[in-house]
């Protein structure tokens, strides 16, 4: 079976093979324990640990003292943002974050609603950005801490850190920002950004699955409360024997992502556009999230009068996600699209497409063909399409809901 | 999800794609579902004087299970009569084409379009010759 063209490097990235190769070593030559602290085999991990820490550092300029490693960007949302509430509980027990965030994100904060804490759950404008004023209006004296996505995974919509930072700093408001889909793909300096607490993952990035870290503040100290307790590794705040083979995965990754961002953005971007232009020309299509502030190997677009999962079946030789949840009785379109404002039509006929660093011009040409030729063909097959080009207001139409 | 091979294929070969007039007296129309919820389903019967369904088409705004539950159901009005054609259930239309639990809906939504078209039919034949029944 032919595996179909990958277009969801948003979903994840396959790990580069000079990320592997640098990896393999660690599985069973160079297996020692970094936390070994009597032997030349723990040295050895441990100084490839600290490497990769310093290369994970470097990419979002921030001091490797500040990097803690995690199983991923979930457990790095979580320990951010329950450990920083929890650790600040007699402080205040308000938290902000926006509608359009990651699960990751909106679960911890449903999960201490439970504990007690308060949260205020901002919308998006319909662009997908935050709205700065909306925000400050947001704040209250016992507010303790702020949670804004960097990259939004689903519309690739880039939040305007700096100014989401500054109205927290000036209000004593902790900044934690979830950046799983930002590293490779927007410049990150941390030395600069007014952000306390940021999440990485590596498998965003053609590092491996399974590990991903925690950057926390030193200057001003940001103090967490630790969720995993055990040999007190990474200072305290996350215990357990480090993975060393995905750590110096994620370094790697990182150290490439470094090197190579300019020139993977700028063939991204050319592939992206040439798709968003092709899909243009087809009538009744929109795009999701602001085209501008926006990482460049993104595009999600609604295909009005098409359901999503259809479409998606319909082109078998492409991976992408669809926005339409088809799979229960409910039929829940995409959270994030409808936060935007968008009908949920719409959002039920929503595509992402994602390209990133092995994707070729004839997969993008390929893809064009595919949505092309399937989207008229589930227009011939769609009532709605019919009642469009008749000049029906579908909005104005009487449904039998279900 | 994978899909079953009658589901894909009635999706890649959809049967009986398209319409009648539906201001023809012989013409029921059935469209149910909502945009808002992913699949709407337009039915049309065609009925002889006797009672017995000539033909069906349907168009279908949904997912691949929607699209094979109403391809399938226009297969089996075919010759039928409207009291056997109401005796087609979601569960037998769920059973052919193999859907998981959570695509029962849409064999839920194919029996309700066949109703409703024959509801439409009838309430037609009753506005318009009240005189022949």
């Amino acid at each position: 079976m032919t595996r179909p063209i990958y277009l969801d490097y948003s979903a994840t990235t396959p790990v580069d093979p000079r990320v592997a190769r640098k990896m393999i070593p660690f599985l069973s030559e160079r297996f020692g324990n970094p936390a070994s602290r009597s032997h030349a085999h723990g040295w050895d991990a441990e100084e490839a640990v600290e490497l990769a820490r310093g290369q994970v550092a470097q990419l979002v300029g921030a001091d490797s003292k500040e990097i803690v490693w995690t199983s991923g960007a979930t457990e790095s949302n979580n320990l951010a943002i329950a450990g920083a509430a929890r650790f600040h509980r007699d402080r205040g027990r308000h938290l902000i974050t926006m509608t359009t965030e990651h699960k990751a994100v909106l679960d911890t904060m449903r999960h201490l609603e439970r504990e007690g804490f308060a949260v205020t759950y901002l919308p998006p404008q319909p662009n997908g950005l935050l709205d700065l004023e909306r925000f400050a209006a947001a704040i209250r004296p016992d507010t303790v801490l702020a949670s804004v996505m960097h990259v939004n995974n689903e519309i690739g919509v880039i939040q305007d850190l700096t100014a989401i930072g500054n109205v927290c700093r000036s209000r004593g408001v902790l900044f934690h920002v979830d950046a799983a889909q930002a590293t490779g793909k927007v410049a990150i300096n941390l030395e600069s950004l007014p952000v306390d607490l940021m999440s990485f993952s590596a498998h965003k990035t053609y590092g491996p699955k399974g590990i991903g870290a925690l950057y926390v503040r030193r200057k001003p100290r940001v103090r967490i409360e630790a969720l995993i307790h055990g040999g007190g590794h990474e200072r305290g705040m996350r215990s357990g024997t480090l993975a060393t083979h995905q750590i110096v995965g994620m370094g790697e990754a990182f150290r490439l992502a470094r090197e190579e961002m300019a020139v993977d953005n700028e063939r991204a971007r050319a592939l992206r556009d040439k798709l968003l232009a092709a899909l243009s020309a087809l009538d009744e299509t929109y795009v999701n999230g602001d085209l501008e502030a926006r990482v460049p190997h993104n595009l999600n677009m609604s295909f009005n009068f098409v359901e999503g999962e259809s479409l998606m079946m319909a082109m078998k030789d492409i991976a992408v996600s669809s926005g339409s949840a088809c799979t229960s009785a409910s039929l829940e379109p995409s959270y994030v699209l409808r936060a935007l404002g968008r009908p949920d039509e719409l959002a039920h006929s929503s595509i992402r497409f994602s390209v990133g660093r092995f994707t070729t011009e004839a997969d993008i040409d390929t893809a064009i063909a595919q949505v092309t030729r399937n989207v008229r063909k589930l227009r011939d097959l769609s009532p709605l399409w019919d009642m469009h080009l008749e000049g029906i207001d579908l909005s104005k139409v009487q449904w039998a809901t279900h | 999800m994978a899909y079953s091979d009658k589901v894909l294929d009635h999706y890649e070969n959809p049967r009986n794609v398209g319409s009648f007039d539906k201001n023809d007296p012989s013409v029921g129309t059935g469209m149910v579902g909502a945009p808002a919820c992913g699949d709407v389903m337009k039915l049309h019967i065609k009925v002889r004087e006797d009672g017995v369904i000539e033909e069906a088409r349907f168009k279908t705004y949904g997912c691949g299970s929607a699209i094979a539950s109403s391809s399938l159901v226009t297969e089996w009005l075919r010759g039928k009569t409207l009291d056997q054609a109401r005796e087609i259930k979601n569960t037998d239309i769920a059973e052919e084409l193999a859907l998981p639990p959570v695509k029962i809906h849409c064999s839920v939504l194919a029996e309700d379009a066949i109703k409703a078209a024959i509801g439409d039919y009838l309430a037609k034949r009753a506005s318009i010759t009240p005189d022949d029944q």
